[in-house]
């Protein structure tokens, strides 16, 4: 059909959308997680197990600025109950006030705080890594491709949770002509967005954080859940989005099909 | 806008309400009963497609507006506020920035269809140029819209693009200055495109309506660019095209939601994602896809200001398009070279999209120079010689002498098909 090629010819305008990697940066390995596709769901268990990542691991370095503790007990998240999230919020010091006094003071964390940062401000931060900031991570496997490629991009998805992945998974030693441009207090990662040489230490080692429900702890399954539990917190609605976009798609292409009849109806006794 | 109708008010109060308000005369006559070519193909329902859009962003914008924060320290964090707290706050969102690509997908295919069909031509120039001032504004308030989040690709592509004007001889920087609201993109830059992204969709409304009226007068042209000659080429707009222009607004929708609901950043940058950083330069700054053909011309110039002139020529010829276009004839069907040259013009611009997006070096560069250069060639040499040399084929004495010549078999019943 004459409308569908041209359609799809001009459809090209559109995938036409910038496809760059940085100077060398090396595609994200494409692993499989179950909120893929257009009806994945996340893993509840691999959330929570995330959560033990990123809180026993990476906060130490990396605010979550965005997330509130009460959102880990929020529908299509890991699954909290209310109670645990009250019990889990309360491990968290939380700086509040002015108080009566007109001092600040601490308290354990509630479900309305906001996940506390580890550094009191961007400077803090750098000065205590080695002048690198550690990227705030709420919205980290948004704000990253995996890979590039306008029809790869379409295909495959952008890629951040992969990038997240394959980061934490991909440290490795140097090849010789790059190890002579190494930095000191850098470390070899060439998954890495903005060169090859990360502020960060490989921040996993196998079995260092113990899951309760007795799931694999090497540095890759650790790295697989704290990525899927990121892509969570950065798009804490994708259930929502896909449920409501499926019966929406069901909906509309019903309608269409009617309309289609009653416009044939309406045509049949002209000649056009 | 009137004379199609014989709307008579029946009871007591439509006939008072006539006597001092026409208004239901006018929707009956300009919405009802006008009479429209009955051979408009599905290229022609993207008008009624882009109305839809238009209303689309202004609603979900409106709600958007009741919860974003236009100041540049809280700008991205009210933009996740919504995404995360507002009640189908991500939806919203999610359909304004999605809904600007479908609306320039749309905006492209109707722009698009007019060239193919000489719908510029007399008597509807002044159509043609509203509907240019239309894409013009689309523009400039889909720009300000992209800046608002004030994430990386916001600010940066703002600092590029507010920088062509400091190409201006002798007042650029001047300009530059004055637009920027201080001597870089800041929170002065934030509040007035704010500003005026609130603004300039009234003015694409008011805009539309012009657009509309000036179509009312010369009525819609048709695929065989012949004028409607007798009552016989015609169909009342209501209900013919009200529901064939539905039908493909709900397809248009699917495509929409395809995106909305399964790939919503497909279309943008993932570094827009990142919080506005003056001080972090992103490895390659590039506006949305639908600015990338005039990106490609801007940067396929050596000079800067002759890169900008092109970026801007190349819109701003479209205006002398009715007056370019030397051919009597409207349709492409009927034009057998222009047909062929329209398909090489409508792959530049492809070409032109694919090649902004490129960083600007090496093969790149040669390619996006000699695009350029056949756009233009397209407008200032291909088309005023075309209506001179070309023979077209002849036309049909009307509409409906063309429909029924198509319904009828081309070969007598029993002669056998010519061999392939």
């Amino acid at each position: 059909m004459k409308l569908l090629k041209t359609l799809a010819a001009a459809s090209l305008v559109l995938l036409a959308v910038p496809a760059f990697a940085a100077e060398g940066q090396k595609d994200a390995k494409d692993i499989s997680y179950s909120f893929e596709g257009p009806f994945g769901t996340f893993d509840k268990g691999q959330l929570q197990r995330g959560y033990k990542v990123y809180k026993e691991v990476c906060s130490a370095c990396h605010a979550m600025h965005l997330l509130s503790f009460r959102n880990l007990s929020d529908h299509g998240g890991p699954g909290f109950t209310e109670e645990q999230v009250k019990a889990l919020a309360a491990t968290f010091t939380v700086k509040d006030g002015p108080g009566e006094d007109g001092e600040m003071f601490d308290r354990p964390g509630l479900p309305s705080d906001r996940f506390p940062s580890p550094f009191p401000n961007d400077q803090a931060a750098k000065n205590a890594n080695g002048g690198a900031l550690p990227p705030d991570l709420s919205l980290i496997t948004k704000s990253r491709a995996g890979w590039y490629g306008t029809f790869n991009q379409l295909v495959n998805g952008i890629g951040g949770p992969e990038y997240v992945y394959s980061v934490l998974t991909g440290f490795e030693q140097p090849p010789p002509e790059i190890a002579k441009e190494a930095v000191e207090g850098k470390h070899y990662n060439p998954y890495f967005a903005s060169g090859h040489w990360m502020g960060m230490a490989p921040p996993l080692t196998d079995g260092q954080v113990t899951f309760d429900d007795g799931a694999p702890d090497k540095v890759d399954d650790m790295a697989r859940d704290v990525s899927a539990f990121l892509a969570w917190a950065a798009e804490p609605k994708m259930e929502e989005r896909k449920s409501m976009g499926f019966a929406t798609i069901i909906y509309l292409a019903i309608f269409a099909v009617l309309l289609y009849l009653v416009k044939q109806r309406v045509w049949a006794k002209v000649e056009h | 806008m009137g004379g199609h109708s014989n709307y008579q008010p029946k009871s007591a109060a439509e006939k008072w309400l006539h006597e001092r308000l026409p208004i239901v005369e006018l929707v009956k006559s300009s919405a009802l009963d006008f009479p429209t070519p009955k051979n408009l193909n599905y290229w022609w329902t993207f008008g009624g497609i882009l109305a839809l859009m238009l209303v689309v962003q202004i609603i979900t914008g409106i709600v958007l507006v009741m919860h974003y924060t236009p100041q540049a320290e809280l700008a991205f964090n009210s933009v996740e506020h919504i995404m995360r707290d507002v009640n189908y706050g991500w939806l919203l969102r999610y359909m304004h920035a999605n809904g600007a690509s479908m609306f320039f997908i749309a905006v492209y295919i109707h722009i698009f269809r007019g060239m193919y069909y000489g719908s510029y031509k007399a008597p509807r120039e002044v159509l043609w140029i509203i509907g240019v001032l239309i894409y013009l504004v689309m523009m400039a308030t889909a720009f300000m819209g992209y800046v608002l989040p004030w994430g990386q690709m916001s600010f940066w592509g703002a600092k590029v693009i507010t920088n062509l004007f400091s190409a201006i001889p002798f007042v650029g920087e001047a300009v530059t200055t004055w637009l920027w609201g201080g001597y870089a993109v800041d929170n002065p830059t934030l509040n007035r495109f704010f500003s005026l992204h609130y603004l300039l969709p009234f003015v694409l409304a008011g805009l539309v309506g012009l657009h509309i009226w000036a179509l009312h007068v010369p009525g819609n042209n048709n695929p065989t660019g012949v004028s409607v000659k007798s009552g016989q080429d015609t169909v009342p707009f209501h209900p013919y095209y009200t529901m064939k222009d539905s039908f493909a607004i709900v397809v248009f929708l699917i495509f929409f939601g395809l995106f909305l609901f399964f790939s919503p950043n497909y279309l943008g940058h993932a570094i827009n994602y990142q919080p506005a950083d003056p001080l972090v330069t992103p490895a390659h700054i590039v506006p949305e896809w639908y600015y990338l053909p005039f990106y490609a011309i801007l940067r396929a110039i050596p000079d800067k200001l002759g890169g900008v002139v092109a970026m801007f020529g190349s819109i701003l010829i479209l205006f002398a398009l009715p007056w370019l276009d030397t051919s009597k004839v409207r349709s492409g069907t009927y034009r057998p070279l222009y047909k062929v040259f329209f398909w090489f013009f409508v792959l530049t611009c492809i070409a032109l999209g694919y090649l902004g997006s490129k960083p600007p070096e090496g093969a790149y560069v040669w390619w996006s120079r000699f695009f350029t250069i056949y756009y233009f060639v397209h407008f200032l040499v291909i088309l005023p010689l075309l209506g001179l040399l070309e023979t077209p084929k002849p036309l049909p004495s009307s509409i409906s002498d063309d429909v029924l010549a198509k319904k009828k078999p081309a070969l007598p019943q029993g002669q056998a098909q010519p061999a392939e």
